[in-house]
């Protein structure tokens, strides 16, 4: 066994190395832990025409079968050692843990709670497929049609794969391609740069729970490689922010997930209540080190702005940078240094534009970036800004960040542009129904319930069978 | 013969050998009799006699600056024109991928000499005598589509055409029109299915890019295809594994070539597992000299393995090009049979590792 593990690319579940590797290394000791073979787009483009046979290994099974095999890859993916590589190397669940937070600069603790998130989609796949079916009986996506709801129902697949281009932020987006495998659609995934840990391992837990290896295409590749993962499945998701996604805007086969631009709302109602509320915003704001689409990114209430900007800065503010073991770490390390730089610029430069003002300054020890151990982290940053029109009112970065802002609640829908969670603190009906029919909020929580929390019964970001699935009106011969 | 050593008797022998055809094409262009205007020029005023001093590679290379290419861009072809020539019409060719004033070599017969030599190099199993070929690749005023041409001819053959602009690939990629590129290279590959379709043809000569777009069109041994050469941009050895492996499916012949207008054609060795995938190509010695020389101190040469800056030195009778900086690195390998002298390998792009090169698909 060579020492270094070799991740190679998967083509159709079979290994392929390639004379092509790039090294992962720690984020804050460089240390190599890793090879990974990358291929050419020319390799994926070949592939692709063979799919079929891919597909046609998921077709065997029926999709009951296929929730049972997710359900076991669960338990796999969170409990077992698994393969890592070509090379006879094995990862234990601990070593998935140490090695994903020595590249992406996540804490142990928020890895863990990465693990339990695609832990439970894989184990509440039925639960996760009704919401995205509505209730379809599942036996007429084996059959291609059937009866329920007293009508004929058919659905045939719009693509012959799911391509997904992945980031290396967050583990846990890898839970929105799962349902695709009992979907009987094959993935053909191209990983984020530092984190090929997760989607491989993911792979390796469905093919030791029974699936069928020819579902999985693996491709770390180039620019090129990636627009032929997304130009070639039929059908395909894509992360990253404007400037990577734009392109891809009107193209209804691709999905973008983009940033959330998240937020939490306060009624006028509630808004003198505010203080009953501060837990949920910082939970909101900071769990997950800031990194999740659904963290808030603003806050916008009516009144007492200032003092809530102030109390938020008092709470976040002080945290620190720990070491990655630590159970109470609450920072991200940023694998790429060069982030950090850049988003700790960005918001000085638009802090220098009127209007705003750093509400962590004061409560923060030394200034927003810093190094610790050998890592690079932004500590929190609560902005007060005068009006939605700041340029740091509404944005999002890689880390603990939101603006606070007040405007009057008759303008507020007028105000926060699309929005993937909105937490509206209201009880005020008239206020609810105007939330209730704005297009611009993917999920809705009315009440006090954190952006952070999601449910496996409903999609908040593009519903996946709709994706992947099309309706046909059917007749038959009797 | 892949992995054959060279003997050093050979070695020397191909030295000796060297140093005596430097002196004699020395000799030739910085002598009034046969010479041409811009080195007798050169010579007057460079205050010592070229034809007396150099006696070998050696000399040249610590004697001769290196060659500018704004005289082959600035300066009218009639002053590149050897006495010895003079009143026999040339043929005006140019080089690659630039945009503006292209540089422009003169000649007569190099290219013939190149491609017959090369024609000994390359097997009848996968280029079989008196059949078709086809290239689909840079032709208008370009050296190598008159040199392809007469391959085929030396063999028996005939061959079909399909142009590209390898000028216009590469500005619209600089404008970032990938759609326009992209729909460009259909336009070529497009060409080359309908006469692979319609026509016999057993060998190709194209670009890799266009290789690989044509193999996506069409199964290129049930087209008849045999034998494939190719060269023009960058080959990695994982690029080259995938051209091998997946598009010629290890049954169709592939002959890697590196070449310019200013040099001719240099023959790769055979390619294969045990060499990891690397080409390395061999200049048509003693008529072209290719070393990899050190990019800060270009009088030194790499050590063999090394990355190094290509640099070329044209020795015929029509043209004579000292020490001329390519842009191009490439690995310097040692000699290998049948070649008895340096080898270049991994060419790619001066400056690759560095900066973001515009290759396109030329």
């Amino acid at each position: 066994m060579s020492q270094l593990p070799h991740i190679p690319c998967l083509r159709k579940g079979q290994p392929y190395q390639s004379l092509d590797q790039i090294e992962i290394q720690g984020y804050s000791d460089q240390q190599t832990l890793a090879t990974v073979s990358t291929v050419n787009a020319g390799i994926i483009r070949r592939d692709l025409k063979r799919i079929d046979d891919a597909k046609a290994a998921l077709r065997a099974f029926t999709v009951e079968q296929l929730i049972q095999i997710s359900a076991k890859a669960g338990e796999a993916f969170l409990n077992e050692t698994l393969p890592l590589g070509d090379k006879g190397h094995q990862q234990s669940p601990e070593d998935y843990i140490k090695t994903l937070s020595s590249t992406s600069g996540l804490p142990h603790v928020m890895v863990r709670r990465n693990m339990q998130k695609i832990h439970h989609a894989l184990t509440h796949m039925k639960t996760v497929l009704t919401g995205l079916t509505r209730g379809l009986d599942l036996s007429i996506i084996d059959r291609g049609y059937g009866e329920q709801f007293g009508t004929r129902i058919s659905y045939f697949p719009t693509a012959k794969a799911l391509g997904l281009v992945m980031p290396s932020n967050s583990p846990a987006v890898n839970s929105l391609w799962l349902p695709a495998i009992p979907l009987k659609t094959p993935v053909i995934i191209k990983p984020g740069r530092e984190e090929p840990w997760t989607p491989y391992r993911l792979i390796q837990a469905f093919i030791k729970a029974g699936c069928p290896a020819e579902a999985f295409g693996f491709y770390p590749t180039d620019h090129e490689g990636a627009g032929v993962i997304l130009q070639s499945c039929g059908r395909a998701l894509i992360f990253g922010d404007k400037n990577t996604t734009a392109q891809y805007a009107n193209n209804p086969g691709i999905q973008i997930h983009g940033p959330g631009f998240s937020k939490i709302l306060i009624g006028e109602d509630q808004i003198d209540n505010w203080q009953d509320h501060l837990d949920l915003m910082v939970a909101s704001i900071a769990e997950n080190g800031g990194r999740s689409c659904i963290n808030a990114s603003a806050i916008i209430v009516p009144r007492h702005g200032q003092a809530i900007a102030d109390a938020l800065g008092q709470r976040l503010g002080p945290i620190e940078p720990t070491c990655p073991e630590d159970e109470g770490a609450r920072l991200s390390g940023f694998a790429n240094p060069k982030m950090a730089e850049y988003i700790d610029g960005a918001i000085d430069q638009d802090l220098g534009e009127p209007g705003a003002e750093d509400m962590t300054a004061k409560y923060r020890t030394g200034s927003r970036k810093v190094t610790f151990e050998g890592g690079t982290y932004l500590k929190p940053s609560i902005i007060y800004c005068d009006s939605m029109n700041h340029p740091l009112a509404n944005r999002e970065f890689l880390c603990p960040y939101a603006s606070v802002v007040e405007v009057p609640q008759s303008k507020m829908l007028d105000a926060i542009g699309p929005s993937l969670v909105v937490t509206a603190i209201t009880k005020d009906p008239a206020f609810t129904e105007e939330l209730l029919e704005s297009d611009l909020i993917e999920r809705l929580n009315l009440g006090a319930i954190p952006t952070m929390k999601i449910s496996w019964d409903q999609p908040h970001e593009g519903n996946m069978f709709e994706f992947l699935y099309k309706r046909r009106s059917i007749e038959r011969e009797a | 013969m892949s992995n054959e050593s060279v003997s050093n008797e050979a070695i020397e022998q191909a030295s000796l050998q060297l140093d005596a055809h430097v002196q004699e094409i020395i000799k030739w262009h910085f002598s009034p009799d046969t010479g041409c205007s811009f080195w007798l020029d050169w010579a007057s005023k460079a205050g010592w006699n070229p034809a007396e001093e150099i006696k070998g590679l050696d000399d040249l290379i610590s004697k001769f600056p290196h060659f500018q290419d704004e005289w082959l861009r600035d300066l009218q072809p009639e002053v590149w024109v050897p006495k010895a020539f003079q009143g026999q019409p040339f043929n005006v060719f140019e080089t690659g991928g630039t945009t503006g004033m292209p540089k422009q070599r003169i000649g007569w017969s190099d290219y013939k000499v190149d491609y017959s030599e090369f024609s000994e190099k390359i097997s009848d199993e996968h280029f079989p005598r008196n059949h078709y070929w086809l290239m689909m690749g840079p032709t208008g005023p370009r050296r190598l589509r008159l040199a392809i041409e007469h391959l085929a001819n030396v063999r028996g053959c005939s061959c079909y055409f399909i142009d590209l602009d390898p000028r216009f690939v590469k500005k619209v990629i600089a404008d970032k029109q990938f759609d326009v590129a992209r729909s460009y290279m259909d336009h070529v590959v497009d060409q080359a299915v309908t006469i692979l379709k319609h026509r016999q043809v057993s060998a190709v000569f194209t670009t890799p890019k266009l290789l690989e777009a044509l193999s996506e069109k069409l199964d290129l041994w049930d087209a008849g295809i045999r034998g494939v050469f190719c060269g023009g941009t960058t080959m990695d050895p994982q690029y080259t594994r995938f051209l091998v492996e997946e598009v010629l499916e290890n049954r169709i012949g592939f002959y890697p070539t590196y070449g310019n207008t200013l040099m001719g054609l240099a023959a790769s060795v055979p390619i294969g597992p045990e060499d990891n995938y690397s080409i390395s190509y061999y200049a048509p010695q003693p008529r072209a000299v290719l070393r990899v020389v050190d990019p800060k101190e270009t009088s030194q040469v790499m050590d063999y393995g090394q990355w190094g800056r290509v640099e070329l030195t044209t020795l015929t009778k029509e043209f004579f090009m000292p020490r001329f900086l390519e842009r191009d690195e490439a690995i310097r390998k040692q000699p290998r049979a049948p070649y008895p002298w340096d080898g270049v390998a991994e060419v790619r792009p001066f400056g690759a590792m560095e900066k973001k090169i515009v290759e396109g698909v030329y």
